[in-house]
């Protein structure tokens, strides 16, 4: 991974978007939305680390920061999951093939996955909070004998609102991998489990002592999460979590996305719990 | 074959409970099943029992007026299901709903407050397990309550 970032850092520059075309959009849910990317000028495509962002440009509209939710393996092309809430968004989701958009990036930290060589490895999805965690399923079921357990553990409002349905499906039947879903609503005809997601972890089997823990979702999802997860046992160190903030430059110049000491788009999205658990408790920040 | 003692004994909810209260409560219990579709109890009905869940799903819901049912959460395999016996008026605030065939032990609540009042004790134990479960279903129901998965939409 170490060469990823040295080829990424030598071949791209940080502050000049890429062209890409738009290859693929598959719809999601309702406001969710897949786009494939690829390469317009036969560049290629920068390797990224689970869990790494890039600024996406819509031309005319404005500049978005996006987790990075395909396979990392596939070097040829970026594939990012993204809710239309807003203008930007919804320009974004509404490219047809063929148009372009321009790529800044990848950019920030990503899911410690090398630590959790030879460990269970918890994933803590809430929402499109999914999206930068898929990497990270593919990075452990693409080289399965280098990790252990694979606990995936996902909550969505609804049963409409759940992302990557097949790709679930599929998990489901993976070795040594447990998949457990849940929503916060359910209608009548929905059979599976109701409640938050942290309701999902007494069915989980979790080996707190041989585990690392990655969540993503809303930040108060987040924090009930990583603190009933130190309630069962895991040390805050082992416990990571990818932080959200507004974003313009994404290398840590502009100052829009500063928490606490810290910069979102360079010294995370992705920090480790014992990091950011005096900033949690804080209100308002 | 299990004993009911045995089961209770070994249910996580009564895990580290005195050997006499095992006992205690196991008189007051007995074995259930519920065929899938049917409500084990429903929202106003007295409630006089809980369940320890042995495999299966059991729904809660709500029937808010003018709208459709509402699934408040669901409860499965080791939980345990029903606190209203407990503490006066007795009565259910929500129905349940078996989603899939339910094996459980029934405790036989009007049994059980009579020992809990004669052994103020087993009463202490029971109000101390079942505090813990509302602790966390109410923790749960904070968080649905905020929705945030909503992102300020409606």
């Amino acid at each position: 991974m170490e060469e990823n970032k040295v080829a990424t850092a030598a071949n791209f520059d940080p502050m000049l978007p890429q062209p890409y075309s738009v290859l693929q959009v598959v719809k999601e849910t309702a406001d969710t939305f897949t786009l494939t990317l690829q390469a317009r000028n036969g560049a290629g495509t920068a390797p990224f680390e689970p869990g790494q962002f890039s600024m996406l440009w819509v031309f005319g509209v404005g500049e978005l920061p996006i987790s990075i939710s395909g396979d990392p393996s596939d070097l040829g092309r970026l594939v990012y999951t993204v809710r239309s809430v807003g203008e930007a968004t919804n320009s974004l989701v509404n490219r047809e093939v063929g148009e372009a958009i321009g790529v800044r990036g990848p950019f920030g930290t990503g899911w410690p996955i090398h630590q959790a060589e030879g460990r269970d490895v918890v994933v803590i999805a809430g929402g499109i909070g999914f999206a930068p965690l898929r990497p990270v399923i593919y990075e452990v079921l693409h080289n399965r004998k280098k990790y252990g357990r694979l606990v995936i553990l996902y909550g969505a409002r609804s049963p409409r609102e759940l992302l990557y349905r097949k790709e679930l499906a599929a998990w489901v039947r993976q070795n040594d991998t447990q998949v457990l879903v849940t929503v916060d609503y359910g209608g009548l005809s929905w059979r599976g489990h109701v409640g938050v997601v942290t309701t999902l972890f007494k069915y989980a089997r979790l080996q707190p002592a041989r585990s690392l823990a990655f969540t993503c979702g809303p930040e108060i999802m987040m924090r009930f999460a990583a603190r009933e997860l130190e309630n069962l046992g895991f040390a805050r160190e082992n416990i990571y979590l990818s932080m959200e903030r507004n974003m313009k430059c994404a290398v840590g110049f502009c100052g829009h996305c500063q928490y606490g000491p810290h910069f979102i788009c360079k010294d995370g999205p992705v920090f480790s719990y014992d990091k950011m658990r005096p900033l949690l408790e804080k209100y308002e920040l | 074959m299990e004993t009911l003692e045995r089961i209770i004994a070994e249910h996580p909810f009564f895990a580290g409970l005195d050997p006499y209260y095992i006992n205690l409560l196991t008189g007051c219990a007995a074995n259930v099943r519920f065929d899938s579709g049917t409500y084990i109890f429903k929202e106003g009905e007295e409630a006089n029992e809980f369940y320890l869940i042995r495999a299966g799903k059991v729904a809660l819901e709500i029937f808010p007026p003018q709208r459709k049912p509402i699934m408040l959460a669901t409860l499965g395999d080791g939980e345990i299901l029903g606190w209203s016996w407990l503490l006066p008026p007795y009565q259910w605030k929500c129905h349940a709903h078996a989603i899939e065939p339910v094996r459980a032990i029934a405790l036989d609540g009007k049994c059980l407050r009579g020992k809990c009042e004669q052994n103020h004790d087993l009463g202490y134990e029971l109000l101390k397990r079942f505090g813990q479960i509302m602790e966390l279903r109410l923790a749960a129901t904070l968080l649905q309550l905020v929705d945030v998965y909503s992102n300020g939409r409606k």
